[in-house]
């Protein structure tokens, strides 16, 4: 593998794993605020209890996010500086705003949050965490502003070979973004959704197992009462109002994504339409939306393929909102790109031992017909579930069957696939380009960037390869200790997140013990304990 | 006209010094988590008065290089690739330190908290290093071409002011903690942390000192000169208010030498953003590594609107969690209280209801 190769793993790696962490964090973090309005405004102590509980678990993961999002940062410096110097004057510009007014709003409010349970008055410490979650949609905005100008360039001129912003409102209302954004925040709260689901699933089916609750004589639940801190009837509702949050938060987010999706499908047709063709791996010009084809899809061969299954007029309506239009395939487009950006890769010492190659303007269709498949099925699938699970525990009761609740469990999984795939496919359907060029008149023609002359020329390969090893390698280490601790805490259950709740219990229990052990204890008001428990 | 690149030079070096300000002292009291705390109560009497704070502090470091894309991308490209490897580690450092301070408690047994505890020293410690030594680069040379691209493989970037430049801000983050700490804890902490300010702050100074003179020898002024000597007064000043036991004076002078060393080094550096050790003729300045003057004036409108907020916002969080730290406001360790009695994953369970009877783990003091 040359540098080139090794940086775009080490970006893609980097990258997908980053957007693992991101999307619970701002989906759960959307959720666990509005719980704990709720707890504001009623007072009840259920929803108290389900922001702790959902609260710690959103932490566990937010640091996450926190570490790896460094590493975004520094990377086009440090394995893409040709290309940080190509788009420095347009794209630094929202990544320096995302930190300004976006990881500054977030850090610094999720830290009054975290530790000001007791310092602030109630409504400032909502407020604090209002503020931090909407910092995050601000973050996530910024950052996909400026994704979306490499999808999709506007609001520049060329000056010495170098794109120049003229028209910032352009920049910032990128019609690519304007659409991206709603649809990544509705994935990630699809993502927040299965995330509540399965886990209260879990524990509602331990509860059951545990012959804590039983079914009444007409068939609905009776919430028990057990001997063991935090799980007295109040955790019955704490499991039920939070799977049926999820169940909802789920089924909204898919239909949002279905919609945004949509959009930015037709967007796409207009604006890189190589990417949607390969999507389809549709070689030919046609209307039909094919949810099945065999044959070596990876082939850039379009005889290979097959269409198996195919609908006619879908395509169109995806592309059009009508059923008749033809759609071009890959194989006209192949010309025109050819005739527009060239067919070798210029005479350029940036582009090192490829320079003069033949440029593939396909993308891998392998990736980009199954990474849009993908996208759509783990998000369809993880919507249906939540409606069957929203059906099948109308009378408050899971199933006994250890089967479906792992099911359950297992099904976190799916939305965070659909995200990672949605990404995958964005990317790499962007290829050869690392700037995409717009066809359409709403882009300024003539900006774009290969990939192949985007790597830092200064960066070895031995030092790209060191890199994408040691980060690999430790993502993978911490990748297990966070599931470790977010499956021990989710499996603690509310306790593990409110240990005054134990002790209360206990002392209830045992009044003669004095509070004794711990030099200072008795200065210390009780309470203060929570917090500090719930941070560090 | 050179207003605009000149303000955001500016711009960055106020980035830069409120990094070393903000995250100075929670780098610091990360080394110290090893070097100081005598017992697990200290260190989490330490961690607890940068809890609320450090991750904020951190993003300072996000903006600069942010703002340095943003307002210079040939000067974030150039400094970012050529330092690679050592960018690397810091990169590795900070991971390892941010996740440290959030699962350092979430798992109750000694040897979790001591692996975490290292974690934060030697990531605060490496990142320190290398931010230092990334700075004292940029600001004395590095082997770059007419590209920007570094010549001479991985570690061509190599010189003796990397290492002064590490050691610079190790020592000042070391001192500015014990005064942090001095201010922001109470009991036997507090006066251990000013009588070891007291005793290090004399020796611990002098590299920072050094990088700045060594800057003004390459490419000093008049005025930056000046600069050097007003922080060898506040130094002094520190060191005597701290003798005296003026906690805060003595940090706000601590402070102000900081900003007279990064303002002697950023001002003996203008306009040249990195000095190539290859041929003067490739020294980026902020003429040639700038963005256009429109994006420069976008940017200027964000952050005249954008920082004071931040550094209004981040003044309150201080002010809320104004009250000092000690042993007596540490919760013992809360174990973890499975409500499941269920096989659990990680680490040996407590059995439920121990962490109510106050094990006393922490017996030292
Ligand atoms: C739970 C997550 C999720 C779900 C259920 C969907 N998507 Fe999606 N999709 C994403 C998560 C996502 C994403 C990860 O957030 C992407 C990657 C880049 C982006 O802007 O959003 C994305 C990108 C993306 C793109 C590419 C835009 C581009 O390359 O410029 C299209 C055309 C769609 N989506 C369309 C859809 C459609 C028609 C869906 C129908 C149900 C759908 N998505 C469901
Ligand atoms: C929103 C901000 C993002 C920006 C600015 C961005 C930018 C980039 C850049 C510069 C590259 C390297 C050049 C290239 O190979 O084309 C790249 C590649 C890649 N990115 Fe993104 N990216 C973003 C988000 C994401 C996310 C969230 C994911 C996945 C979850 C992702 C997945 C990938 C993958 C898989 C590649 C490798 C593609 C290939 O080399 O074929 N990106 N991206
Ligand atoms: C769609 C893609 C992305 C979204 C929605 C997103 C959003 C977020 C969020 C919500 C966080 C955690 C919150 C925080 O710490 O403040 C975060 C962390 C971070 N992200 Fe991403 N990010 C994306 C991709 C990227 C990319 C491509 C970069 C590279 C520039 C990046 C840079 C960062 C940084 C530097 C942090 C750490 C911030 C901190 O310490 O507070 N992100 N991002």
């Amino acid at each position: 593998m040359d540098a080139l190769e090794i940086a775009r793993w080490q970006f893609g790696i980097t990258t997908v794993y980053h957007f693992m962490m991101v999307p619970l964090t701002i989906g759960l973090g959307l959720v666990v605020a509005v719980i704990q309005t709720f707890w504001y405004r009623t007072g009840k102590v259920e929803y108290l209890r389900m922001t702790k509980f959902w609260g710690k678990l959103f932490l566990i993961n937010f640091i996450m996010g926190v570490a790896t999002g460094i590493v975004q940062e520094f990377q086009f410096g440090m394995a893409w500086s040709e290309y940080s110097r190509f788009v420095g004057d347009v794209f630094g510009a929202p990544l320096a705003l995302e930190a300004l007014l976006a990881f500054f709003v977030e850090s610094t409010f999720l830290g009054l949050w975290i530790f000001g349970w007791k310092q602030l008055k109630r409504g400032v410490h909502l407020a604090c965490l209002w503020i931090a979650v909407i910092g995050s949609f601000f973050s996530a905005y910024f950052i996909i502003v400026a994704n979306s100008w490499m999808q999709h360039p506007v609001g520049v001129k060329m000056v010495n070979g170098r794109p120049h912003m003229t028209d910032a409102w352009a920049v910032f209302t990128n019609n690519t973004a304007l659409v991206a954004v709603p649809h990544t925040l509705f994935g990630a709260l699809a993502v927040a959704g299965a995330f509540l689901l399965g886990i209260a699933w879990y524990h509602l089916w331990r509860r059951r197992h545990d012959g804590i609750d039983t079914v009444g004589a007409d068939g609905r639940a009776v919430a028990g009462e057990a001997d063991i801190p935090g799980r007295d009837k109040t955790d019955y509702k704490v499991w039920m109002t939070s799977l049926r949050i999820g169940a909802v938060v789920a089924m909204i987010s898919f239909a949002g994504t279905a919609i945004t999706g949509d959009m930015q499908g037709k967007l796409m047709f207009e604006q890189q339409p190589m990417k949607m063709a390969a999507a389809e791996a549709a070689c030919h010009d046609g209307t039909g939306f094919s949810i099945l084809s065999v044959g070596n899809v990876g082939s850039k061969n379009c005889n290979d393929i097959v269409a198996v299954i195919e609908v006619p007029g879908i395509l169109s309506f995806l592309a059009k909102g009508d059923f008749t239009t033809e759609v071009k395939g890959v194989n006209s487009l192949l010309d025109e790109y050819k005739a527009k950006y060239g067919t070798h890769l210029p005479d350029n010492p940036l582009y090192g031992d490829r320079a003069g190659q033949d440029i593939q303007y396909v993308p891998v269709m392998e990736v980009t017909y199954w990474g849009f498949r993908m996208m759509i099925g783990f998000g369809g699938i993880a919507a249906f579930a939540a409606l069957l699970a929203l059906w099948v525990t109308r009378k408050g009761l899971v199933p006994q069957s250890r089967w479906i609740m792992r099911l359950a469990v297992f099904g976190i999984l799916a939305p965070f696939g659909a995200n990672a795939a949605g990404w995958i496919f964005t990317e790499m359907g962007r290829q050869p380009f690392v700037v995409a060029p717009n066809p359409d008149a709403s882009g300024v023609d003539q900006v774009f960037m290969f990939t192949a002359a985007a790597v830092s020329p200064g960066v070895s390969a031995a030092e790209l390869i060191t890199s994408l090893v040691v980060l690999g390698s430790i993502y993978a280490v911490l990748l297990v200790v966070e599931v470790r601790l977010l499956v021990k805490y989710a499996r603690g259950g509310v306790v593990s997140a409110m240990p005054e709740l134990a002790k209360a219990l206990s002392e209830k229990k045992d009044k003669t013990d004095d509070d004794g052990g711990t030099p200072g204890a008795q200065d210390r008001p009780g309470a203060s304990d929570d917090v500090l428990a719930f941070a560090y | 006209m050179e207003l605009l690149p000149t303000v955001w030079f500016v711009a960055i070096a106020v980035l830069w010094t409120g990094y070393l300000f903000l995250e100075g002292f929670d780098l610091g009291v990360g080394m110290l988590m090893k070097l100081f705390a005598r017992n697990d109560t200290d260190r989490r009497v330490l961690l607890n008065t940068v809890g609320p704070v450090w991750d904020g502090n951190e993003v300072w470091l996000l903006t600069a290089a942010g703002a340095t894309f943003a307002a210079f991308p040939l000067w974030y490209a150039s400094l970012f690739s050529a330092l690679y490897l050592p960018l690397l580690i810091v990169l590795v450092a900070l991971i390892f330190r941010a996740v440290a301070f959030e699962y350092r408690g979430k798992v109750d047994t000694q040897r979790w908290r001591t692996a975490w505890d290292w974690a934060i020293a030697l990531g605060s410690f490496t990142a320190a290093f290398g931010i230092g030594a990334a700075l004292a680069l940029t600001t004395t040379g590095l082997p770059i071409d007419s590209n920007g691209d570094r010549h001479g493989g991985p570690f061509a970037w190599f010189s003796g002011y990397a290492v002064l430049g590490g050691l610079a801000v190790v020592a000042f983050a070391l001192v500015h903690a014990l005064a942090f700490l001095a201010l922001k804890t109470d009991g036997q902490v507090r006066h251990r942390a000013r009588r070891w300010f007291v005793r290090l702050a004399p020796i611990a100074l002098l590299p920072l000192l050094a990088w700045a003179v060594a800057v003004q020898l390459l490419s000093g002024k008049p005025a930056t000169w000046i600069l050097v000597i007003l922080g060898v007064f506040a130094a002094a000043a520190a060191w005597v208010l701290a003798r005296r036991g003026a906690e805060g004076k003595a940090f706000g002078a601590l402070g102000a030498f900081l900003v007279c060393a990064t303002a002697s080094i950023f001002g003996a550096a203008f306009p040249v953003v990195i000095p190539s050790t290859l041929n003067p003729a490739f020294n980026l300045t902020i003429s040639n590594a700038s963005s256009s003057a429109y994006t420069l004036g976008l940017m200027s409108i964000a952050a005249a609107v954008g920082l004071p907020l931040v550094i209004a916002y981040q003044a309150w969080t201080y002010w809320v969690f104004r009250r000092r730290v000690s042993a007596a406001h540490i919760p013992p360790a809360h174990g973890f209280l499975p409500a499941i009695a269920a096989k659990v994953l990680v680490g040996h369970e407590a059995p439920a209801g121990r962490a109510a009877k106050h094990a006393p783990r922490d017996a030292g003091e």
